[in-house]
């Protein structure tokens, strides 16, 4: 019974998807980063740059996405219909609705539109673009994928600050190097360093296969990079703009293997012939 | 018009089966399912390896020892039809439904092949075809079931080992049939039908003996929406942290004193 064909399919997802996770949650933390920061009343020229950073992330998403359909003529059928059953459907339709909002918030300010239309366009693309952050970590955690579904409510927060400390790391690594923008730096990788501890110290088997294998590897490295590497380097060396540019990344790369580790994790753990099976070994 | 359709389902006994692959073969025929080549697994006679994107009948062959003696027995695998179907709760386009007959079917005009079935299925049934680029699987012979006629795989099978009919009657076919196999001796056959989980039993039931598991079925299936609560909780209080976090921050100043600038 040991070994033995597993009643589960791996993901047939391929590099669009992962880089797809990276790209639309950092623009949708970087909405959330705008809007708060436009109401708080903080650099106009960090704000516009964060905004763009949130359209240029709104405009390659759907294009990533598109391109790992299997019949990608057929896109729209993704708004066909909406099922909030389905994590999926949730999210095209959240991404639909924030790219609206964000090119909305774009445009306004371009053609010199209505202030208030411009900013209530804004708190619709930080709303919705902080769902965009840690809705796919709800996508994969609600499948069949035993490690991935181990994590369902683990994921989110991961994914979320994850995307959360790259929009922050993106704009040090324009040049927007406040201390406000350090301490959420800070914030996520704490989180981070947090989430990780815990994923280390579980004795749970399926759990714990998170860090089998080379996918398991780039998880780890997601995890430090992500986490004890940057929060060290912001504590300590904020006033060096080495070490700060250090942390930020260290932050963007972090978020990018944890992607790549956590699909690859999913094709692997979807061998695993005990926890598709379940029960107490025969 | 007017009569109730009942739900239809296949009760498929593994101690009637010779394993002859009839199903396999009427399958691929009836539904033009495409080769998808052959596997030398090494269990047996079973060079079909699995269920997937072109094969929706599955024949297993398991050689195991019972009680000293060796057993040769056969099952068909398919599709479930689970009651609650991860796979159609999965799928974003709507393609995946539920038919009068009570069956999951792919609509094949509207899958856009986003792959998210594949990985919300506890079976391991549905998978992705590479050079179509839909997600295909057993459609329970719905074109049949709409002319009247059962499916192809129970038309074939020579020792109707397959049933197919209504699904009520074949849960006490497959509870009589436990009965007349305890009467013959045979008292570790079990019937398959996972209604004590979230996936609330499907409509196609097998009868297996010993552990379902030697039968590559999950002992607790799960429609992975059973997570939904959790994860949008999570997902929700993450969001709101972004949201608070950033505000106390950049809005009230919080931790400003005492980090270095």
């Amino acid at each position: 019974m040991e070994n033995g064909p597993v009643p589960l399919k791996p993901p047939v997802w391929t590099w669009e998807i992962p880089v797809y996770f990276y790209v639309g949650g950092a623009s949708g933390a970087a909405a959330v980063i705008v809007a708060i920061a436009q109401l708080a009343g903080r650099d106009p020229a960090m704000i516009n740059d964060a905004r763009w950073i949130a359209a240029a992330g709104a405009a390659l998403s759907p294009l990533l996405l598109i391109s790992d359909l299997g019949r990608p003529s057929r896109f729209l059928n993704m708004l066909r219909v909406f099922k909030w059953r389905s994590p999926m459907s949730v999210g095209a339709w959240t991404l639909a609705v924030f790219s609206a909002a964000v090119f909305a918030a774009l445009g306004f300010r371009l053609l010199d539109g209505s202030p208030t239309v411009a900013l209530a366009a804004d708190i619709a693309a930080a709303l919705t673009g902080a769902l965009l952050a840690v809705y796919t970590g709800v996508l994969i955690g609600v499948t069949a994928i035993p490690v991935w579904a181990k994590h369902a409510a683990v994921l989110p927060f991961h994914f979320g600050a994850s995307s959360f400390g790259v929009a922050v790391s993106l704009l040090e690594l324009a040049g927007y190097r406040t201390s406000s923008l350090n301490r959420l730096g800070i914030g996520a990788a704490a989180i981070e360093t947090m989430l990780g501890m815990q994923m280390e110290w579980t004795r749970d088997r399926v759990a714990r296969s998170i860090f089998a294998g080379t996918s398991g590897t780039l998880v780890r490295i997601g995890i430090w990079l992500s986490g004890p590497v940057p929060l060290v380097l912001r504590l300590t060396g904020a006033a060096s703009t080495a070490l700060r540019l250090a942390a930020a990344l260290s932050m963007t790369l972090g978020s990018l293997a944890t992607r790549f580790g956590w699909i690859g994790a999913g094709r692997r753990s979807a061998t695993d012939r005990a926890a598709a099976l379940g029960g107490d070994p025969a | 018009m007017g009569a109730e359709i009942k739900v239809k389902g296949f009760f498929t006994d593994a101690t009637l089966c010779i394993g002859c692959k009839a199903c396999e073969v009427a399958c691929k025929e009836w539904n033009d399912v495409p080769g998808d080549g052959f596997t030398w697994t090494g269990r047996s006679y079973d060079n079909t390896a699995a269920l997937g994107h072109s094969t929706w009948r599955h024949v297993k062959f398991i050689e195991r020892m019972r009680e000293g003696v060796p057993s040769w027995e056969f099952s068909s695998d398919v599709c479930k039809h689970c009651e609650h179907a991860g796979c159609l709760d999965a799928c974003p386009t709507g393609s995946i439904v539920r038919t009068e007959f009570g069956g999951v079917f792919i609509q094949p005009d509207v899958c856009n092949g986003c792959g998210y079935c594949v990985v919300a299925c506890p079976f391991g049934v549905v998978d992705r075809r590479p050079d179509d680029g839909r997600a295909f699987k057993c459609t329970f012979c719905y074109d049949r079931q709409k002319a009247g006629l059962e499916p192809a795989c129970a038309r074939a099978c020579p020792t109707q080992s397959i049933q197919f009919g209504d699904l009520e009657e074949l849960r006490l076919q497959a509870s009589e049939r436990v009965k007349t196999l305890e009467a013959r001796g045979v008292t570790d056959a079990v019937v398959y039908d996972p209604r004590h989980t979230s996936v609330g039993g499907t409509h196609a039931i097998f009868l297996v003996r010993g552990d379902v598991r030697t039968f590559d079925l999950p002992l607790n299936p799960e429609v992975p929406t059973a997570l939904l609560g959790r994860a949008w909780s999570a997902a929700a209080l993450a969001a709101v942290l972004m949201l608070v976090g950033t505000w106390l921050v950049m809005g009230t100043g919080l931790f400003s004193a005492g980090l270095a600038q």
